[in-house]
């Protein structure tokens, strides 16, 4: 079975592998990341892994790889082997942007682990615990006559154990949890009657993943929803090979390790914010069959009629699916705009509207130049870009130029680019909120908004024009979600880049020493939704009387915009309240914060020694309370 | 193929496996003689030699696998069985 199918294929990777070891050390680390990127069986995975071991080991080893790698720690409990996954994890990490360092607790003493001591768990300090179990561990075995409430009592009291352990691996560790889905162990005993009797083995497990899908939602813990990915690869295609688990209590075969470590490694990178956020689409023979500017509107094909342009709509349909998701979506096609966009406006089968695509780019410019611009338009970066283009020599052109880009290898039948694309799991979530679903319509406003600028005569006059109006309150358990999101997956207005788990914020907003604060801003165009979070608590390396602001975030859909001045604003108010002297601003210097540098300089902070024991690099800046004014600004502010 | 070719082959899966260009097998090699050669890298390894050869070990096989001879005769003896 063809693994990793997205992933372009290698000339001849095992020779390259070779070649690589002979690498200076941090050269031999970023060609095991870039490596990482092409398909691979577990055999080759496991060289790229070893290549990598040093560069994992040793962050400045990475420091010449761009964009960088986010570090991040996973343990994993299992009550399986699963050492053997290991290297897959890892690699798939490196394609992701996650640096990860996993720890394997011995297998089988999950419990022991969460709810004993385990130094060596401690001493690792996981932020992120992956629970690898499995359906022959603690299997219900009720008589197959026990009715429906008798299996229900048995799956609650498993559940009930899960939820404790989970609570435990959030209270001892601060760890973020992610739950693995049980796949059966064993064939049907009465083939589709299965479903029929309560006490069937397949019936117990399907009631108990539809249980552990509904407290994981409600505890906050994510899911690697194994027995999804089992039943649509099927039983026998090696990922439970009863084989490997008589030989090595193996839950899942070494020949599928690529595809498990990839589906643990997405979720890394959800949680660390590396998840992918846009999706780049061309039109002629990946929206709609055959050539606009040759076939005009008549001649293409899409829509209800014929085969092909039923496949061409049912990408289409996927694509505006993912968009009401809150991916951003964008064009990148070779075409005279016009003749481009005549199609949005006026063929009648077209499931995309004009509206849905955040940044529009048809032109006869090199698709690299035009990817970029659409990333510095949208504010993100471009490795926050997926591109699907039909044709294989611009998609060889683009890995080449922007390897930050993904770029899936489709086939040429359009009818698979759904799968395809929905397989690499490119736009993975940790989380879902009513601002994602908004954020689509978000970012169409906003190029209404950047229309009414360019109308404007002056910046005063449109920023008055905006009738811009925020809301600022101290975080509620309803906005945890979407600020635990924010602060992990902001990375270019974000001063410290420190993030926190669930379990982290809903610490802050219950402590009363500490201000978590979370903006929202709105105008005559709509609501922006959620787009800053502020976090000041008092330290013990500053004086009493002073507030350290451990978290200054924003999105960067509403920079230029004033929001800088008016959330200072916001803070002074809360700051003079409590009798608070002096704000001191942190600010941690990444890959990808630059345009923040000056930020507390730009709001009148006066630049400070760094305390004791602060990071290298990081710069402090103090504003007295006293001695300043608050900022002017057009935006008003309504404390809730 | 001939038992020098299954040689060959299976020198390369263990190349792989073990990332390590400069290992030879003769009939004698057991886990001894190469280092890494744990249990889980032998199940590695009966993995990457079933897709290498397009064969598939039983069961009870796996257990009289103790030296790179029992390796290729069980693989001749299989390739042989699919003639």
């Amino acid at each position: 079975m063809e693994q990793l199918p997205w992933l372009p294929a290698h000339a001849d990777l095992g020779a390259a592998l070779s070649a690589a070891r002979r690498l200076e050390p941090a050269a031999r680390f970023a060609e095991a990341v870039r490596l990482a990127g092409y398909r691979r069986d577990f055999t080759l995975t496991g060289r790229i892994d070893r290549l990598a071991t040093d560069g994992l080991a040793d962050p400045a080893l990475r420091e010449g790889v761009r964009p960088a790698l986010t570090p991040l720690r996973l343990a994993i409990l299992s009550s399986h082997t699963v050492d053997h996954l290991v290297p897959a994890i890892r690699v798939s990490g490196l394609d992701r942007r996650v640096a990860l360092s996993v720890h394997v607790a011995p297998y089988g003493m999950y419990r022991q682990a969460l709810l004993g001591e385990d130094p060596e768990l401690a001493a690792f300090a996981p932020q992120l615990i992956l629970l690898a179990l499995d359906a022959r561990d603690a299997p219900i075995d009720l008589p197959l006559d026990s009715d429906e409430a008798t299996v229900e009592a048995a799956v609650q009291a498993r559940i009930d154990e899960l939820r404790t352990l989970w609570r435990r691996a959030r209270a001892r560790y601060g760890a973020q949890v992610v739950q693995q889905t049980l796949v059966p162990a064993d064939p049907l005993l009465f083939g589709s009657f299965e479903a029929l009797v309560p006490a069937a083995p397949h019936s117990v497990i399907e009631r108990l993943n539809t249980a552990i899908r509904a407290a994981a939602r409600q505890e906050g813990v994510l899911l690697l929803d194994l027995a999804w990915q089992a039943a649509r690869l099927g039983h026998a295609s090696g990922l439970a090979d009863p084989v490997r688990w008589h030989q090595a209590k193996q839950l899942v075969s070494p020949a599928l390790a690529p595809l498990y470590g990839d589906l643990v490694a997405r979720i890394a990178g959800a949680v660390a914010g590396t998840s992918r956020k846009c999706l780049v689409l061309d039109l002629d023979n990946t929206l709609w069959g055959g050539v606009i500017g040759d076939d005009g509107l008549d001649g293409i094909r899409l829509g209800q009629g014929n085969a092909t342009g039923e496949a061409f709509l049912a990408f289409q349909r996927y694509a505006a699916a993912l968009g009401r998701r809150g991916i951003i979506l964008a064009v990148c096609s070779k075409n005279n705009p016009e003749v481009a966009e005549e199609v949005f406006a006026k063929h009648p089968e077209m499931a995309l509207r004009r509206g849905d695509i955040a940044c529009f780019v048809a032109n006869w410019n090199d698709k690299a130049g035009n990817l970029r611009h659409i990333a510095k338009t949208l504010n993100i970066g471009l490795d926050s870009l997926v591109f699907v283009d039909d044709n294989p020599a611009e998609r060889e052109i683009i890995r080449r130029e922007l390897p930050e880009v993904a770029v899936p290898e489709v086939t040429e039948d359009v009818s698979d680019y759904p799968a395809i694309v929905g397989a690499a799991g490119y736009f993975e979530a940790a989380g879902f909120t009513a601002d994602d679903a908004a954020r689509a319509r978000s970012y169409a406003l906003n190029a209404e908004r950047q229309a009414a600028l360019e109308q404007a005569t002056d910046i005063t006059g449109y920023l008055r024009s905006l009738a811009m109006k925020m809301t600022a309150r101290r975080v509620g358990p309803a906005e945890l979600p979407r600020v635990t999101q924010l602060i992990n997956k902001t990375n270019q207005f974000n001063l410290t880049t420190r993030r926190y788990t669930d379990a982290d914020t809903a610490r802050f907003a219950a402590d009363p020493e500490t201000l978590l604060l979370s903006l929202r801003l709105s105008d005559r165009f709509g609501d922006n939704g959620l787009i800053a979070v502020l976090m000041a608590r008092p330290d013990p390396a500053l004086p009493p009387g002073e507030l350290l602001i451990d978290t200054w975030l924003m999105s960067c859909r509403v920079l230029g915009r004033q929001v800088e001045e008016a959330s200072l604003g916001v803070l002074l108010e809360h700051a003079s309240q409590r009798g608070v002297k002096a704000l001191v601003g942190e600010y941690r210097p990444t890959a990808k914060n630059g345009m923040v540098a000056r930020h507390y300089e730009k709001l009148g902070f006066a630049p400070v020694p760094a305390p004791e024991g602060a990071e290298s690099g990081a710069t402090f800046w103090r504003y007295e309370l006293r001695a300043a004014e608050a900022p002017a600004h057009y935006i008003e502010v309504e404390a809730a | 193929m001939t038992e020098a070719q299954i040689y060959d082959a299976l020198t390369e899966v263990f190349q792989d496996v073990f990332d390590d260009d400069d290992i030879r097998l003769t009939s004698g090699t057991t886990a001894a003689d190469v280092p890494g050669w744990d249990s889980q890298a032998h199940v590695n390894l009966v993995v990457a030699a079933e897709m290498r050869f397009g064969v598939r070990f039983r069961t009870a096989e796996l257990e009289s696998l103790h030296n790179v001879g029992d390796f290729v005769q069980l693989i001749a003896s299989k390739q042989q069985g699919a003639r």
